[in-house]
């Protein structure tokens, strides 16, 4: 079996690269998974007044927290695609596993609010809320842990100068987690 | 396994000197579009003699209620309700879907645009994996303890979110991480084929001179992925309230069953279009080969096409007319569905056109194609009894509407598929199918299908509803058992003539007349190279001149025109 690329791969017959294009359409069919997830939480939300009231328990300010870190991670990334263009790749690398650490943080933040939100009996089976609260943050946690481990693998190639094209793409993934972020902080945090 | 097995003799005359490679690497793990396609198509066969079983056994139950079917035994009342769930469930996500868009997208996608492969090959190989393993997960979830989910294809809420009303625990969620691993397959798969086409067409291959069928496949790959999402989002929340304990869809607990008929219709209505395109794509192709003409209105067939995606988003509520929504939104919805039947209508009355004046051969493929186009018609007209919701009230649930979709998905994936296949199999085997086997398959089929549905319209009309398993038990429709007699007697006609293909297929694929490159004489770029083409497709790959269908040239003296001849070699313009 060979590793080698066919033709079909290195051909743009729209001028856009073939990686960069699939990654778009990956956000596409993402944005359909979580515009209906998150759509059917707004249905329910508009449905049931009394949800407000458990909106307040949620803690602002970790989801506050979270969102500057994201947000530096994704200032990150742009850095290393900065640097991967200049061909660059150790910068490149090192700017990737500043992303990641940041990716880790949020991470160890969600974990911490978890912690003491389950100790105070508010679990993904306590009321319609927060089976939402759960399933959307848990949703876009699994997209921030594989944004992580993909990462890691495209610095570790980068750091040998390989594979270059490769930083900008998961700059776009990592920034349209971003986003989801930026939608699912006022929707779970501050609509109280 | 069935498929390595059928296609290690056929790869030894496809032997490529400078691609050795071992049986695993080749048969099982192989990147190259080509095998990844007969891997599809072969699991697909497989999973619809599996549907195709399930339907024998319980339609014997409903013609002879409490009798043991032979090579089967009793069906119980939960085995009943698994066979006829599991029965749509294989047949749309693992029939339709894998034959129509992965077999024929994967293996003509490249070949049809002048690539040596699809642009991601290893995502490909992964999306089969996943696909394969969804198969397995939905096959082992019959045999748990407790049975197979029995809550219909539509899997509604609340029956189908709690163990306590289903009494299928391991079944349900089985069921349903099965479906939700063949959305991921066909997601992976999906973006592969957009990306394909998008950017490895052939140099000088311009968004005219694409085939309509990769347009349908690509635009079908499109349309699922932008529908399915909410309904992996739905799967989650179904998934949490079988596993966790969640009530996202329990009223008693605030939530809301209905949501999930929303999540589900709004991609299950769409799905229908997604598995329709690509057959109405294959019948294209096959149409303008065998009347030697070109397409009729090439454009505006693809304004058709986008048309009836764009329109088949908002449809969907049409299958909840009788599930408590607005009356007024039951309106809007009468007429968007009423609506969506203008394109479908006039990309029929384009392909009549196109056969207007032809020198048609009908041919095997040929015939097939034509049935499509009459068959569906029956299932497109009879949709409108369904669509507009002061009928719908009376029909809903009733046979009426499960001949009414078997209508449509019969031609769609069993009659579009056959089309597919013997026109294509000379290309993927190198030999040509038997024509008078598969002529006496043709109308036997055909003859058996109408004779299954017609008489369940007959008992719909009646008021016969569906998922009962033993009409016995009501006394206004037990005299009409005559009826289900004969559409079990008529399917099992059906499945009776199925060997014919079978066999036709197997002995052709090693005994049949070799077929040369271009056996049918069409201009499309697959045609062009050897059958069945080589690791890689083409010692040099092509450049394409004019768009697929330019048949007939006046002027010129062969009545074809391949899209990879230069224009100075025509003889007169």
């Amino acid at each position: 079996m060979s590793t080698t690329r066919p033709i079909a791969t290195t051909r743009s017959a729209t001028g856009i690269p073939t990686g960069k294009l699939a990654v778009w359409w990956v956000i596409g069919s993402e944005i359909v998974i979580f515009g209906g997830l998150l759509a059917s939480y707004v249905m329910h939300r508009l449905g049931h007044p009394e949800w407000a009231e458990y909106a307040s328990h949620t803690n602002t300010w970790f989801g506050a927290t979270n969102t500057f870190v994201l947000l530096t991670s994704s200032l990150f990334a742009v850095l290393a695609h900065h640097a991967a263009e200049q061909g660059d790749g150790k910068k490149a690398a090192k700017w990737l596993l500043g992303t990641c650490a940041g990716g880790l943080v949020f991470i160890c933040v969600k974990a911490v609010e978890w912690t003491g939100e389950i100790q105070h009996g508010y679990t993904i089976t306590a009321n319609g809320f927060w089976h939402f609260y759960y399933t959307a943050a848990g949703l876009h946690g699994l997209h921030v842990i594989a944004g992580c481990i993909i990462m890691l693998i495209i610095a570790n190639d980068a750091r040998k100068g390989k594979e270059l094209h490769r930083v900008e793409l998961i700059g776009i993934y990592w920034h349209f987690v971003d986003i989801i972020w930026i939608f699912l902080f006022p929707l779970l945090y501050i609509a109280k | 396994m069935a498929e390595a097995g059928t296609a290690e003799t056929h790869g030894a005359h496809a032997h490529d000197a400078h691609h050795e490679q071992g049986f695993w690497s080749k048969y099982i793990f192989s990147t190259d579009h080509k095998m990844i396609a007969m891997q599809y198509m072969f699991t697909g066969i497989v999973m619809a003699l599996i549907g195709g079983y399930m339907s024998y056994a319980f339609r014997m139950q409903l013609a002879f209620p409490g009798q043991s079917v032979p090579g089967y035994g009793l069906v119980s009342q939960g085995e009943y309700n698994a066979l006829v769930t599991n029965h749509g469930t294989i047949m749309i996500f693992w029939v339709a879907m894998p034959m129509l868009i992965a077999a024929f997208g994967n293996y003509l996608i490249p070949l049809m645009i002048g690539a040596d492969d699809m642009v991601f090959p290893r995502i490909n190989r992964l999306s089969y994996q996943i696909f394969l393993v969804s198969a397995l997960v939905l096959i082992g979830s019959l045999f748990v303890p407790g049975g197979g989910f029995g809550g219909a294809w539509t899997a509604y809420p609340p029956l189908s979110s709690s163990a306590e009303y289903s009494l299928t625990p391991l079944g349900s969620t089985l069921w349903l991480v099965a479906v939700a691993l063949e959305f991921v397959a066909f997601l992976l798969g999906g973006i592969n084929f957009i990306t394909t086409l998008m950017n490895a067409r052939a140099p000088g291959m311009k968004m005219y001179d694409i085939p309509m069928v990769l347009w349908m496949i690509v635009v079908a790959s499109v349309l699922f992925m932008a529908s399915v999402g909410p309904l992996i989002a739905g799967a989650v929340m179904l998934f949490m309230d079988q596993v966790v304990g969640t009530g996202y869809f329990d009223p008693g607990r605030g939530g809301d069953p209905i949501l999930w008929q929303h999540l589900f219709w709004f991609f299950g209505h769409p799905e229908v279009y997604v598995v329709f395109l690509p057959a109405i794509g294959i019948v294209a192709e096959i149409i303008c080969t065998f009347s030697r003409k070109k397409l009729f209105n090439y454009k505006l067939i693809l304004y058709t096409v986008f048309a009836t995606a764009i329109i088949s988003f908002f449809v969907w509520a049409h299958h909840q007319f009788v599930a408590g929504i607005d009356p007024r939104m039951a309106n809007v919805f009468t007429i968007t569905t009423l609506i969506i039947s203008i394109p479908i209508a006039e990309m029929i009355f384009l392909y009549i056109a196109t056969l207007y004046g032809g020198s048609i051969r009908l041919t095997t493929p040929m015939l097939w194609a034509l049935a499509f186009i009459a068959e569906f018609m029956i299932g497109g007209i009879t949709g409108i009894f369904l669509g507009a919701s002061g009928s719908d009230i009376y029909f809903h649930d009733t046979y009426f509407v499960l001949a009414h979709f078997h209508y449509t998905f019969f031609p769609i994936a069993i009659i579009g598929f056959l089309a597919g296949i013997t026109y294509w199999f000379p290309k993927m085997f190198g030999r040509m199918m038997n024509e008078t086997l598969g002529k006496i398959h043709f109308w036997g089929t055909i003859a058996a299908f109408n004779s299954i549905f017609i008489p369940l319209f007959i008992l719909g009309t009646a008021g016969q509803h569906r998922r009962i398993y033993n009409y016995q038990n009501f006394p206004d429709l037990a005299d009409m058992q005559g009826l289900r007699v004969f559409a079990t007697t008529a399917l099992l006609v059906m499945l009776a003539f199925q060997a014919v293909f079978l066999f036709n297929f197997f002995y052709s694929m090693f005994k049949g007349k070799p077929a040369g490159k271009n056996p049918w004489k069409a201009n499309t770029l697959e045609w062009t190279t050897t059958s069945p083409p080589p690791h890689g497709n083409w010692a040099e790959l092509p450049n394409c001149y004019r768009g697929p269908y330019e048949y007939s040239v006046p002027g010129r003296e062969e009545d074809y025109w391949p899209q990879d001849v230069p224009p100075d070699t025509a003889p007169a313009e």
